[in-house]
């Protein structure tokens, strides 16, 4: 059940209120006319693993240059024990990146609004940052910092920070110029301006942000591990895919693979529904069109 | 029926805010006002009535102190400053668009001003509350401004604008965007409101026909550079409604402020 609000009627009020928030038919959760919306791409889906499968049994390619479908998943089944572990490896690095992005990204995006001077000189090496590929200093960051599992991180939150920061600075600025004359006029404080102003206005630009950070955070966990190129007990999915394709197995290499792009999309999912929890009943973005 | 008279003079008592040889230029040259003179009275409804470009809103914005003249005061001779030295205007500002924060709620956006002042979150929602209900919003209280209408949202705005309990209350155009019917049920129930509270109440507009049927007083502005060129009295009773709005006294008044306006914009 949402929160319905009802039009009540008034002397005086226009009678043009609308009621927002229809109920709709629900089926598992989610509203009827959803589904077909889920349903189309999953069937995509399936027809696409189908027709890999026939072709690789037809044409009987051998498993060393494509595996199909059904093989992948049972690698994926059977070396679960190494491939979960790297996995873990991978999204752990994934995380802190993120979370180490989103904290820094948006306490450098909230001390360059406090001064344009700060900004003006700062935020010139943010872009040299992003724009430097990682693949480059990774090597670098590895043989300075020495500790891998740290120098994997670094390089993750190199690639993960920007998107944040640029996009928080862009929210902090675009705040209704109205508004903020009001908040002047009221004598607000600057905490009080960011904190009821500012943080509210930046909200959703700050989740279009973490929506790509996320991405590139998985991106550049394994792009530094694929640079580090190193086994032992630190080594993620990229030293799997890497070490499977040393060894030829191909369907692990798939396996490790189907991995990767499962954490993407499951990170996707999980920032896309952060952004529409919080912004579903004001931001345009968030909110069904209702004509 | 009593003709409406030009004012010269200053009324007897302190006025809430004295403009004194005011002018403002922009930084790109514009002459935006120029010597204005004009004392406003303590609960009085004045307009502001001219053509765009007269430099009303400008006038507006620097008596809420949004940005100063270039030349001339504006003072406020009963008024004291806070503890920082800040002058306590204790004003409300209608904008021209609501101006709501979209992620906030119709009691949020109008709690603001008093939790920019401190005030302790149950008194701040108890007055937003009642303030609501007074701009006839009861039962809208938690609706986003996205859910609301244009009327509506505008009411929420005058809400918030009147929540502090201001001495005056300045207003931008307020109605200029909304259709016919919502802006006269809004010029009616705003004119309640300033009945009741007797706030001084300064109504920017270019129509002439909510000028008459609002204010006591009509300053007329005539634009390239923004001055004024008349100060008009309405002498009619309130209530103003819709029977006043049909008389000959409402026509002939706002003939007189048409005349005037049309003068104001040949020269």
């Amino acid at each position: 059940m949402t929160d319905s609000v009802l039009p009540v009627a008034h002397d005086g009020t226009d009678a043009e209120a609308r009621p927002v928030f229809a109920q709709e038919r629900r089926i598992l959760g989610v509203p009827a006319s959803t589904w077909p919306g889920t349903l189309a791409p999953v069937a995509v889906g399936i027809l696409g693993l189908a027709a890999w499968e026939i072709l690789v049994r037809v044409y009987a390619v051998p498993s060393y240059i494509l595996p199909g479908p059904l093989l992948i998943a049972q690698t994926l089944v059977q070396d679960w024990g190494t491939l979960s572990g790297a996995l873990w490896i991978t999204l752990r690095i994934t995380f802190a990146a993120l979370i180490a992005a989103v904290t820094i990204g948006v306490a450098l995006a909230i001390l360059f609004t406090q001064s344009k001077w700060l900004e003006k000189s700062l935020f010139p090496y943010a872009v040299v940052l992003q724009v430097t590929p990682v693949v480059s200093i990774a090597p670098l960051i590895i043989i300075w910092v020495g500790d891998l599992t740290l120098s994997l991180l670094i390089c993750a939150w190199l690639v993960a920070f920007f998107p944040i920061l640029s996009n928080t600075i862009l929210g902090l600025n675009s705040a209704d110029h109205n508004l903020v004359n009001l908040f002047q006029l009221y004598g607000a404080n600057r905490w009080q301006t960011m904190r009821y102003l500012k943080l509210p206005a930046a909200l959703p630009y700050f989740l279009g942000g973490l929506k790509i950070s996320g991405g590139l955070a998985l991106i550049g966990a394994v792009v530094a591990e694929f640079v580090a190129g190193s086994g032992g007990n630190a080594s993620g999915l990229a030293y799997r895919i890497l070490e499977a394709s040393y060894q030829l197995k191909i369907p692990r290499m798939f396996a490790a693979l189907v991995l990767i792009s499962g954490s993407g999309i499951a990170i996707f999912l999980a920032t896309s529904a952060i952004a529409h929890l919080l912004l579903r009943r004001w931001h345009e973005s968030a909110v069904k069109r209702e004509n | 029926m009593s003709a409406p008279l030009v004012l010269d003079g200053t009324p007897a008592t302190r006025p809430l805010v004295r403009i004194a040889g005011v002018s403002k230029q922009f930084g790109n040259g514009t002459l935006a006002v120029r010597d204005v003179n004009l004392d406003l009275a303590q609960g009085e409804f004045v307009s502001l009535l001219g053509p765009s470009g007269c430099g009303k809103s400008t006038l507006l914005r620097m008596v809420a102190g949004l940005g100063a003249p270039s030349a001339g005061s504006i003072d406020w001779p009963t008024t004291t400053y806070d503890s920082a030295g800040r002058l306590e205007r204790d004003l409300g500002f209608v904008f021209q668009d609501p101006t709501l924060m979209p992620w906030a709620t119709a009691i949020a956006n109008v709690m603001m001003p008093l939790v920019l002042k401190s005030m302790r979150k149950p008194e701040a929602e108890a007055r937003a509350a009642e303030m609501l209900a007074l701009v006839g919003l009861k039962g809208f209280e938690k609706a986003y401004p996205r859910e609301l209408s244009g009327g509506m949202k505008m009411r929420v705005s005058i809400a918030r604008a009147l929540v502090t309990r201001p001495r005056i209350l300045l207003m931008d155009e307020p109605f200029a965007a909304l259709d016919e019917i919502t802006r006269h049920r809004l010029n009616d129930d705003l004119l309640a409101l300033w009945w009741q509270n007797r706030f001084t109440a300064v109504f920017v507009t270019h129509s002439v026909f909510e000028s008459v049927s609002l204010s006591q007083r009509i300053v007329v502005m005539a634009a390239r550079p923004g001055r004024v060129m008349a100060d008009l009295e309405v002498d009619a009773p309130y209530p103003r409604d819709d029977l006043f709005r049909t008389s000959a006294e409402y026509a002939h008044l706002c003939r007189v402020a048409s005349e005037t306006l049309k003068k104001a914009i040949a020269l």
